[in-house]
C-alpha cells in the first residue's frame, strides 16, 4: 500500500515528522518499507503561459512560443510538442534550471532561434513514466508560481507493507484511522454529502449468487462527459499512490477506491443490455479484459453480466465490451460486497492480481458501498458533470458479514501478555480503536467497529491492545521453572551427528543440494523408476523430487570439476522420496561421492586414485561409528543401474540394505562427460536407527595371544567373503579374530588361482593357550578351508 | 718407581690413545682380561714372599680398579659422540608439512542449526523432524490457513496436483507433534522448506528451525525473554538491540516480527534486520490438534537458517549455499 502522505494528513494531521510517523506505523504491525519523495529533484521550473506563438523554425518541426514567467518579460522559447498552443498554462524549466538527471536549462540557439527556457512534460520532470506532450495545467494559475508549490510536491510516498489481516488499511481513510488510534490525533473523515436523484433513470439489478455478493449498489448517470480529463490534484493523488490516470470517470473510481478502500467499476451504459445480473459464469463462456486478455470462464467465477453475456469478473477486471471511454456519455457505478471466499484464487488462476481483488481478497467493509457510491456521484457530477439517477441497491443482509460481540476476560490478557494490565487502561485502548466496549467488572464486551473485519476473537483484541500498548511495553520474563519434556528423540539424531563428523575428519565436506532434481538425470540414475513430479516447478532443471542423492551430488561435483577441483570427497544428508506400490516413501540417507586421490597431494605419500575399496572403508567405518554388530553383516554384489556392475555392493542386516556403494555406471558418466571415476554410497538412516546398541563392557584377557598366518592358493572365482564364513562356521572358541593381510595373483601362482594371505589371532581368557591346541586348531582350518573352498597351502 | 706403577702409566696412556671403543676394548682385554697382564699378575701373587703379598695384591687390586674406572669413563665418552652423531644424522626439516589426510567442513547451514539447536535445548526443547512432502492439512488448515486465505498467497507453495505439496514451512512439524503428544511440550523442527521463488534473494529451497512451547504459564513475555537471549546467545553480544514488531500469521495470536540492529553502510549506524517471526499459539490451531485452549498457553517462533548463517559468517550470497563450490565449502571446517 503506497500513500501520500500530505493526503493521510488532510485526514489526521498528527504533530509529528514524518520519520516518526514512519517508526510509530512500523511498530503498529503496518510495516514501512520505504519513505521516499513525491517528486525528483528539480528546481527553478515555474508555471507559465503561452501568450503567443509566433512561427515555426526554418524546418517547420518546432514552435516559436512567447512565454509569460511572471517576471514580466517576456521570453521566447522553442518547443516541439504537438498540444502547444497559444493561451495555454505550462511549465517552464527557466535558464538556470536543472531537471532530474541532472540536465541544466541554458539559453541556446535552435534553428535560428534563440530559446530562453524550456517547455516541460511531465516525464521530463520525473512525474511521469511517458507523456504526450507537455504540462497543460488549468487556465487559472498564474505565472511564475514554482511548480513544487502548485503540484504541493513536497510530499514523501509511504509504501506500507501490510500484512494479509489488516485490510482495513487498504484505503487513506483506513490508515487515517489506524494514525488516530496510534497517535490519539483526531481524524477529519469524509463527509460526503447524500446526491439525490436528478433524472429517475434506474438501470435494473438482479443477484443471482447471493452467497458470492450479499450487496450490489448501482446507480445511472447520464450526460456525462467522458473525454473529460480528471483535474490535475486528483491525478497527482492517483499517481502518488502509484495508479495511472486514464480519464475522469475511471480515475473517480480508483480514486474513491483509494480514498475509501470500495473497489468500484464503471460500465458505459449505452453497451449494456436490459439489465444487471450478477452470476456464475456458465461453463464455456468467455470474456475479454479490460488489459486485452481474453478469458475463458468457469462455473465457479463469479461475474456481473447483462442481458446478453459476461461484463466483468466480478471484484477483478471489467470487460472491454462495456469499457467507458472519450464517447461515453451515461455509466453506471457499482459498488458491491463480495464474498472473500468466492473471489479466492480467481485472479490468481488468470494471471491477474488487481487493486480490486487484492481488497476484496482480503475483506472490504460492507458498508462503504453506500458511501463510496455517493463520494463517486459527487465527483463525477462536479468533473464531468451529468445527471445521476436514484440508487439501486440489492442485498442479503443475512449473509453480510456481521460484527459479533466479543467477550474479553482482564485477567487473559494479563496472562497471556505476561503484563500488568487495568481494566479500565484495556478499555481505553479499545475505545481508541472505536470498539464500543460494555464493562462487567473484570469482563469486557466488545463489538469491534465494522471495518475491522479482522477483530473476532478473544486473542484478537489481546494482540490489539499489546499493539496499542507497545510491544516494547511487554517485560522479558525468564520462566520459574521447566518442565523438562523426556519423550523427545533427541538420541535418534546423534548417530547421525557422529557420522557426519567422522566424514569430516577423513576428508570430506558437507553439501547441501536441491530436494528437486530434472526428470533427465533421474531418469538416467534411476530408469525404472516414476519419479514424483511438481505441479508448479520453477525450471526443468528442478521439476521431480529426486528418488537418491546421487545425482545432486555428482552434478556438485561436475560443478567442482569445472573450476579445476580433481579431488573431491562430499556427502550429503537428506530425504530420497521414492514411489512405491505402499505409497511415497520419504527415506532420510546419508550419501557420499569420492574421486581423485585418496590423499591430498603431498611430499610423503606416493599418489593413489581412490578405488572401490576406499570407499568401502568409509561405509565400513560409518557403521561402526553408528555402532552397528558389523559380524552380523552381509554384503554381497548389488545390482543397480547407476552403479559398475562388477563393482556395487550392498550391506544387508537381515533383510534390511543398510547400505549401498560402488563406481558411477561408465555409461553415466559418459553421458555426463565425466572423464574421473567417480565411487558413491547411500546409507540408510531409517534402518540404521532402529539398531543402535549401548556398547556392552566385555572383560579383558590376561594372557597372551598367539598370532598365526596362513596362505592359501584358491580359485580365483572365491570370494573372501566365503573363506572368512567358513572359518566362522566352526565356531572356535579361542579364535578371536581372522584378518586379511594379502591378496596376490601373477608371478609364482598359477593362471587362474590367487594367494590370499590370513592373520589369525587365537586367545583363551582364562589360560595360556598351548602350541598343541594351536597346532590342532589350524590344522583343523586348513582342512574346512580345503574341503570347503579348495584351497591349498601355499609351499 | 715400581714396574707395577709403570704397568698401571702405560696401561693408562693406552686408553687414553684409543681412537675407537674396538681399541679400548683391545687395551681391556690386554690389561684386565683373562690372560691379561694384571690378571695374570694376580695368578702369580702366590710366588712371592708371604709378607710382600698383601701389598702387592692391594696394589694390583688398586690399578686394576683404576683402569676399569678409566676404561669406563673413555667408553662414556665414546657412546656421547656417537649419540651426537646419530642425532646430527637423524636431524629433519621439520618446517617440511606433514604427512595427513585433509579435514573435510560441515555446511554452515548444519553449523547453524546445531549452534541453535545447543540453546535451545539446553531449555529442554527436543527436536523433532517431519515429511517433507506434506499434505494441505498440516501445512495450511491446521495452521488456521484455510484454502481461500490470503496468506496462502504469501507462501507460494509447490504443489504436486494430488492434494499433497512441499511444506513451506515446518510448522507442520508442530501439527504432527501436537497431535501425538500431550503438553506440557517443548521442541524446535529443523529442516528444509520450499518456497516457489527463485531470485538473488530467494532460493526455491531453504532451512528453517521452528519451535514450540505449550505449557499452562506461558506467557508473551516468556516467549520475549527466550527469544532475545537466543538471539544475544547466538550472536554472542549481552548488547545485541533486539526489537519486536506486531506482524501477522494465521497460527499465531498475538504475533511479532524480531528485529536485530546490525551495523549499516555507514559507520555509527545501526538497520533493522528481520530475522525471526513468532507469536502465541492461536486458539484455532489448538483446536486442531484437541488441545484444551483454556487450560494450556504456548509460543511457537520460526527462523531462517540461511539468513542467520549470513549474519553470523557475513555470507553476502544466498546461492553459494547451495552451489556446493568446494572453495566456499572448506571454509567452514
Amino acid at each position: 500500500m503506497q500513500v501520500s502522505e500530505r493526503w493521510l494528513r488532510e485526514w489526521v494531521d498528527p504533530s509529528t515528522d514524518t520519520q516518526h510517523l514512519a517508526e510509530v506505523l512500523t511498530m503498529a504491525g503496518l510495516e514501512v518499507d520505504s519513505l521516499s519523495p513525491a517528486a525528483p529533484a528539480f528546481s527553478n521550473v515555474v508555471t507559465a503561459k503561452i501568450t503567443a506563438l509566433d512561427s515555426h523554425t526554418e524546418d517547420g518541426k518546432y514552435h516559436v512560443c512567447q512565454v509569460d514567467d511572471g517576471s514580466g518579460e517576456p521570453l521566447t522559447v522553442v518547443c516541439a510538442a504537438g498540444n502547444v498552443r497559444a493561451g495555454m498554462m505550462t511549465a517552464l524549466a527557466r535558464v538556470g534550471a536543472r531537471l532530474p538527471g541532472g540536465t541544466d536549462i541554458e539559453a541556446k540557439t535552435l534553428h535560428g532561434v534563440e530559446s530562453t527556457g524550456m517547455l516541460c512534460s511531465f516525464a521530463e520532470l520525473g512525474l511521469a513514466e511517458a507523456s504526450e506532450g507537455i504540462i497543460e495545467l488549468p487556465e487559472a494559475c498564474d505565472p511564475g508560481t514554482d511548480l513544487h508549490e502548485y503540484l504541493k510536491l513536497d510530499d514523501t510516498i509511504i509504501d506500507i507493507d501490510l500484512t494479509p489481516n489488516r485490510a482495513d488499511c487498504l484505503s487513506v481513510q483506513g490508515l487515517a484511522r489506524e494514525v488516530s488510534a496510534l497517535l490519539e490525533s483526531p481524524i477529519d473523515e469524509v463527509t460526503s454529502p447524500t446526491i439525490e436523484a436528478s433524472t429517475d433513470t434506474v438501470f435494473p439489478v438482479s443477484i443471482k449468487a447471493p452467497e458470492a455478493c450479499a450487496r450490489y449498489v448501482g446507480r445511472a448517470i447520464t450526460g456525462v462527459a467522458g473525454d473529460t480529463a480528471s483535474p490535475l490534484w486528483m491525478q497527482e493523488k492517483l499517481r502518488r499512490s502509484g495508479l495511472r490516470a486514464v480519464n475522469a470517470v475511471t480515475d473517480i473510481t480508483n480514486y474513491v477506491m483509494l480514498e475509501l478502500g470500495q473497489p468500484m467499476h464503471a460500465f458505459d451504459l449505452d453497451k449494456l443490455d436490459s439489465g444487471i445480473v450478477v452470476r456464475f459464469a456458465r461453463a464455456s463462456e468467455s470474456l475479454h479484459l479490460l488489459n486485452g486478455q481474453e478469458v475463458a470462464l468457469s462455473a465457479d467465477e463469479l461475474v456481473i453480466a447483462d442481458a446478453e453475456s459476461p461484463l466483468a469478473l466480478a471484484g477483478i477486471m471489467g470487460g472491454e465490451r462495456s469499457c467507458v471511454g472519450d464517447q461515453t456519455h451515461a455509466v453506471f457505478l457499482e459498488a458491491a460486497w463480495f464474498h472473500p471466499r468466492a473471489l479466492a484464487g480467481i485472479a490468481r488462476r488468470h494471471g491477474l492480481h488487481t487493486d480490486s481483488s487484492h481488497r476484496f481478497e482480503r475483506g472490504v467493509d460492507p458498508d462503504l458501498a453506500h458511501l463510496a457510491m455517493q463520494r463517486a456521484t459527487q465527483l463525477i457530477l462536479e468533473i464531468a458533470g451529468g445527471e445521476a439517477g436514484p440508487v439501486v441497491c440489492e442485498e442479503d443482509i443475512a449473509r453480510l458479514p456481521q460484527t459479533a460481540e466479543i467477550e474479553l476476560e482482564c485477567s487473559r490478557a494479563k496472562d497471556l501478555l505476561g503484563i500488568e494490565l487495568s481494566a479500565d487502561e484495556i478499555e481505553k485502548l479499545l475505545v481508541r480503536l472505536q470498539c464500543q466496549v460494555q464493562r462487567s467488572g473484570e469482563r469486557l464486551h466488545v463489538v469491534p467497529p465494522g471495518f475491522r473485519t479482522d477483530l473476532a476473537i478473544e486473542a484478537d483484541l489481546i494482540e490489539e491492545i499489546a499493539r496499542l500498548k507497545g510491544y516494547e511495553a511487554i517485560p522479558l520474563t525468564y520462566e520459574e521453572s521447566i518442565s523438562l519434556d523426556t519423550r523427545g528423540q533427541v538420541a535418534h539424531t546423534r548417530p547421525f551427528e557422529s557420522m557426519k563428523q567422522a566424514l569430516v575428519g577423513s576428508g570430506y565436506s558437507e553439501i547441501i543440494s536441491f530436494s528437486f532434481v530434472s526428470q533427465e538425470m533421474e531418469a538416467l540414475f534411476n530408469p525404472e523408476h516414476q519419479a514424483k513430479a511438481l505441479e508448479n516447478p520453477i525450471s526443468q532443471e528442478l521439476s521431480v523430487m529426486r528418488s537418491s542423492l546421487w545425482p545432486g551430488l555428482v552434478q556438485a561435483a561436475m560443478h567442482n570439476f569445472n573450476r579445476q577441483q580433481e579431488r573431491i570427497r562430499f556427502f550429503e544428508h537428506g530425504l530420497q522420496f521414492c514411489q512405491t506400490p505402499e505409497g511415497l516413501l520419504q527415506r532420510p540417507v546419508l550419501a557420499g561421492l569420492i574421486c581423485g586421490n585418496c590423499e591430498p597431494e603431498q611430499w610423503g605419500a606416493a599418489p593413489r586414485e581412490v578405488d572401490f575399496y576406499d570407499l568401502k572403508g568409509d561405509v565400513e567405518r560409518l557403521l561402526e561409528v553408528a555402532r552397528l554388530p558389523q559380524d552380523e553383516f552381509r554384503v554381497s554384489p548389488l545390482e543397480e543401474p547407476a552403479l559398475h556392475p562388477g563393482q556395487a555392493a550392498k550391506i544387508l542386516h537381515g533383510d534390511a540394505m543398510l547400505a549401498r556403494f560402488g563406481a558411477l555406471h561408465p555409461h553415466i558418466q559418459t553421458v555426463l562427460e565425466i572423464s574421473q571415476t567417480v565411487y558413491l554410497f547411500e546409507l540408510q538412516l531409517g534402518e540404521i536407527s532402529q539398531r543402535l546398541p549401548e556398547p556392552v563392557f566385555r572383560s579383558l584377557s590376561k594372557y597372551p595371544l598367539i598370532r598365526r598366518d596362513l596362505t592359501l592358493i584358491v580359485d580365483e572365482a572365491v570370494s573372501a567373503a566365503e573363506i572368512c564364513s567358513n572359518i566362522e562356521q566352526m565356531q572356535i572358541p579361542i579364535l578371536q579374530h581372522v584378518g586379511i593381510f594379502s591378496v596376490y595373483t601373477g608371478k609364482g601362482i598359477k593362471k587362474g588361482k590367487k594367494s590370499i594371505s590370513l592373520g589369525l589371532i587365537l586367545q583363551e581368557f582364562s589360560r595360556t593357550l598351548t602350541d598343541k591346541e594351536v597346532e590342532q586348531t589350524i590344522t583343523s582350518i586348513v582342512s574346512q578351508l580345503e574341503h570347503q573352498v579348495g584351497a591349498g597351502m601355499r609351499s | 718407581m715400581t714396574d707395577l706403577d709403570s704397568l698401571e702409566a702405560a696401561a693408562l696412556g693406552e686408553i687414553q690413545t684409543a681412537q675407537d671403543a674396538d681399541a679400548l676394548d683391545a687395551v681391556r682385554v690386554r690389561y684386565l682380561g683373562k690372560k691379561g697382564v694384571l690378571t695374570e699378575r694376580l695368578k702369580t701373587l702366590g710366588t712371592l714372599p708371604s709378607d710382600e703379598r698383601p701389598s702387592a695384591g692391594q696394589q694390583i687390586n688398586r690399578i686394576k680398579s683404576s683402569l676399569q674406572q678409566a676404561i669406563a669413563e673413555k667408553k662414556s665418552g665414546f657412546e656421547q659422540s656417537d649419540l651426537q652423531h646419530r642425532l646430527g644424522r637423524e636431524a629433519l626439516d621439520v618446517t617440511l608439512p606433514g604427512r595427513r589426510q585433509d579435514l573435510g567442513s560441515l555446511h554452515p547451514v548444519t553449523h547453524t542449526r546445531i549452534r541453535i539447536r545447543e540453546y535451545f535445548e539446553r531449555f529442554g526443547f527436543s527436536v523433532e523432524e517431519g515429511p517433507e512432502v506434506e499434505d494441505e492439512f498440516h501445512n495450511f488448515e491446521a495452521l488456521n490457513i484455510p484454502a481461500h486465505h490470503p496468506a496462502r498467497a504469501m507462501h507460494d507453495t509447490f504443489y504436486f496436483g494430488d492434494g499433497m505439496l512441499l511444506r513451506t514451512h515446518t510448522s507442520s512439524v508442530q501439527i504432527r507433534y501436537m497431535q501425538h503428544n500431550s503438553p506440557p511440550l517443548r521442541i524446535i523442527a529443523p529442516g528444509r522448506v520450499y518456497r516457489c521463488d527463485s531470485d538473488p534473494t530467494h532460493s526455491p529451497m531453504f532451512h528453517q528451525v521452528e519451535g514450540l512451547l505449550v505449557d499452562e504459564h506461558t506467557s508473551f513475555a516468556h516467549l520475549k525473554s527466550m527469544l532475545v537471549k537466543f538471539l544475544q546467545t547466538f550472536f554472542e553480544d549481552e548488547a545485541l538491540q533486539v526489537r519486536f514488531r506486531p506482524s501477522y500469521f494465521p497460527f499465531t495470536e498475538p504475533s511479532a516480527e524480531i528485529d536485530v540492529a546490525i551495523p549499516g553502510s555507514e559507520p555509527g549506524n545501526l538497520r533493522w534486520l528481520e530475522i525471526l517471526g513468532c507469536g502465541m499459539v492461536h486458539p484455532a490451531v489448538f483446536e486442531q490438534v484437541g488441545i484444551d485452549a483454556k487450560r494450556y498457553r504456548g509460543y511457537a517462533f520460526g527462523m531462517g537458517v540461511e539468513r542467520l548463517a549470513m549474519l553470523r559468517y557475513q555470507i553476502d550470497d544466498l546461492r553459494l549455499f547451495f552451489e556446493n563450490d568446494l572453495r566456499f565449502l572448506k571454509q567452514f571446517a
